[in-house]
């Protein structure tokens, strides 16, 4: 439903403006813009997510008043914010853990749009929109994250940036092309500088065509059904701003608790190390946003056909965000909201968990066991003993040497050595590739079958009928 | 405008599809400075040489020098790493090519292959994993050596032999060799 411009223009100076720049009718639209009356709290991420953008910019061109892109002095520059300059360490903390709390409301927001079906007819550009914004906030965060130039910021820089070298022919091209050199230095700091500092700005631009997508068809609700007339709708001032506005306080608590009580909780310990390129921390991890895309990429480990495990990583990382600009094309059911989708919406918290699960393991060790299917062979009385029982069921059995362990144990106050023989060990990059193949068939499988054998629930005749029946129940 | 129906092509259509492509192609020469300033400089090239000096290095010791902002380990290996090192079947590597800069085409991963011609007690490598760019641990003493006594790259396991090539993990290639010569006994110029 297209809203009409109403606005009359009620003196001399804005009938005269009106007639030159109607920039008073845009404003008109946006206060009496009708909304769905059902929106639910889980609508107000919207705003949110706009509060958060223009907090970042602010605090962002702050910083820069005070910050040096270079690499002898990015490091110190940072620590100047946070001992020296005025509030330094306040606009700084806003900064930094703004930008998870900006990952954390978008996340929200794109979940909510799974849910209620709020990526199909007519809303599939709204969608493709928002996915163009997130793959910027994610290319603007990673940048960010390298600014400081501690040694997450350059280790992490390092693995980002060799992901380019695993594509065939050009890669090592591409690679020194990004560094601006042989190695991450000085140019690449400065050149993820300038674009950090340019990408939000375009984010800007995209979320006013993401508003007016919105706009156009006007929002999706609960229901998922089309506003069909007046009665269906109230007008966003006062009653959409008064939601945004408790959404939004209720959302600031959590980032005040963060910013004030916890402020280097989200962030790693070994970043407060300045970069050195000739030492490797011993646990490269992303920030906890891009986890889930990490276990992905880790989670190819293994040759398919002529593409490398490399490359397959790669792929299958840069899939998992491709596949959501096809998504309003994959999802074959009609029916929008999940609360009419009984099949839908058991599979949409398994897929919640399985983004959660990816997550959990993309921040852990590749090769950590989560369980194992062993047996104890025996305990011993010495480790030469053990050693020799191994050595005898690797010439008797067709077991190797590197799937026997030894424990020291005390039984009944006697030192002994178990011996336990691993037959098969679930680690977390086996649990990367279980989940990984569960986020892609939630997409290529799941969502085109469900929409043709599931049994959805009857919709209400109208939005203004539900709520007033629910209102009587 | 004038419409001529004609199946001959006439000579606006020629100017305007000329024009076109003429500002296509200049178009693409303005952008090319923009991209191409983005490649490594002229201050970056110019380090690409360095000359380090051995003669402190004993047998079994390893040093670590920067070469073009990255990680080169040389270590002076004892007889046991050699013999280790050429005790491994080619064909049974994950990557049989030697990755050595200084020798031309993709010769056999031996150790000869890979370590300094005529002095085999001498290895010189880039110390960048070839997964994804860490830097591996062995350098110093009571770092993780791997199951191979060689490297071994903290970031997502991969085990390097003592000739620098990969036996396990998910590293694709050999540790690279670069480019460099012994200017005296003690001495190398790398790049």
């Amino acid at each position: 439903m297209s809203h009409e411009i109403t606005y009359t223009p009620s003196n001399a100076f804005t009938r005269w403006l009106d007639e030159r720049l109607p920039i008073m009718g845009l404003a008109h639209h946006m206060l009496e813009y009708p909304t769905p009356r059902n929106l639910n709290y889980w609508w107000t991420f919207g705003g949110i997510l706009t509060f958060c953008l223009l907090t970042q910019i602010v605090t962002g061109i702050i910083l820069v008043m005070h910050y040096t892109p270079h690499v002898d002095l990015a490091f110190n520059s940072v620590e100047h914010i946070m001992r020296d300059v005025n509030y330094g360490w306040l606009i700084r903390y806003v900064h930094a853990n703004g930008a998870s709390m900006f990952f954390l409301a978008v996340y929200i927001h794109m979940f909510r749009g799974l849910y209620y079906g709020s990526y199909k007819a007519p809303r599939e550009v709204l969608w493709i929109l928002g996915v163009i914004i997130y793959l910027l906030m994610m290319a603007a965060a990673f940048m960010g994250y390298v600014l400081p130039w501690g040694q997450m910021s350059f280790w992490g820089a390092t693995v980002i940036t060799n992901l380019f070298g695993a594509i065939p022919l050009v890669g090592d091209a591409i690679r020194e092309w990004l560094w601006g050199g042989f190695a991450v230095g000085n140019p690449t700091l400065q050149r993820f500088f300038s674009l950090h500092y340019l990408i939000p700005f375009i984010i800007l631009g995209v979320v006013v065509l993401h508003i007016w997508a919105l706009h156009v068809p006007g929002n999706n609700n609960p229901l998922g059904i089309s506003v069909k007339d007046e009665q269906d709708t109230v007008s966003f001032h006062p009653y959409m701003t008064v939601k945004d506005a408790l959404g939004l306080t209720v959302f600031l608590l959590l980032f005040a608790y963060f910013v004030f009580y916890n402020p280097n909780v989200l962030g790693h310990a070994d970043n407060y190390i300045e970069a050195d390129p000739l030492q490797t921390p011993p646990h490269i991890v992303p920030e906890w946003y891009l986890l889930p895309f990490y276990a992905i990429l880790r989670a190819i480990t293994f040759d398919i056909g002529p593409i490398d495990s490399k490359l397959g990583g790669v792929i299958a990382m840069f899939g998992s965000i491709a596949i959501l600009f096809v998504l309003p094309w994959l999802d074959t059911s009609k029916v929008r909201s999940a609360r009419f989708r009984p099949l839908f919406r058991q599979f949409f918290f398994l897929f919640v968990v399985v983004c959660l699960g990816l997550g959990w393991a993309g921040g852990q060790s590749p090769d950590r066991t989560i369980f194992t299917s062993s047996e104890v062979i025996g305990t011993y009385e010495s480790a030469g003993e053990a050693d020799a029982a191994i050595a005898e069921a690797v010439s008797q059995t067709d077991a190797t040497a590197d799937m026997f362990k030894k424990h020291d144990v005390i039984e009944d106050g006697v030192y002994g050595v178990e011996v336990e023989r691993v037959d098969y060990a679930f680690d977390v990059a086996s649990l990367s590739l279980v989940l990984t193949i569960l986020y892609f068939a939630y997409f290529l499988i799941l969502l085109p079958l469900l929409g043709l054998i599931e049994k959805t629930k009857p919709l209400p005749e109208s939005i203004s009928k539900a709520v007033l029946a629910e209102k009587d129940a | 405008m004038a419409h001529i129906d004609t199946d001959e092509p006439t000579r606006r259509d020629f100017l305007y599809v000329a024009t076109g492509a003429f500002a296509a192609v200049g178009g693409a020469a303005a952008i090319w400075p923009l991209i191409d300033q983005m490649n490594p400089d002229a201050s970056a090239l110019a380090l690409a040489s360095i000359e380090v000096d051995l003669s402190s290095i004993e047998v079994g010791q390893s040093i670590t020098v920067q070469w073009r902002g990255k990680p080169v380990f040389v270590r002076r290996r004892t007889a046991a790493e050699v013999e280790e090192a050429k005790s491994v079947p080619v064909e049974t590597l994950p990557d049989p090519i030697a990755r050595n800069d200084n020798l031309s085409g993709d010769v056999p991963a031996t150790d000869a292959n890979r370590a300094a011609e005529g002095k085999e007690e001498w290895l010189v490598m880039v110390g960048i994993c070839t997964h994804l760019g860490c830097v591996p641990k062995g350098q110093k003493v009571g770092d993780a050596k791997g199951d191979f006594g060689g490297w071994f790259c903290p970031c997502h396991g991969s085990h390097y032999d003592t000739a620098g090539r990969i036996r396990k993990g998910p590293a694709p290639q050999n540790l690279e060799v670069p480019v460099y010569s012994f200017l005296s006994d003690d001495r190398i110029k790398i790049g």
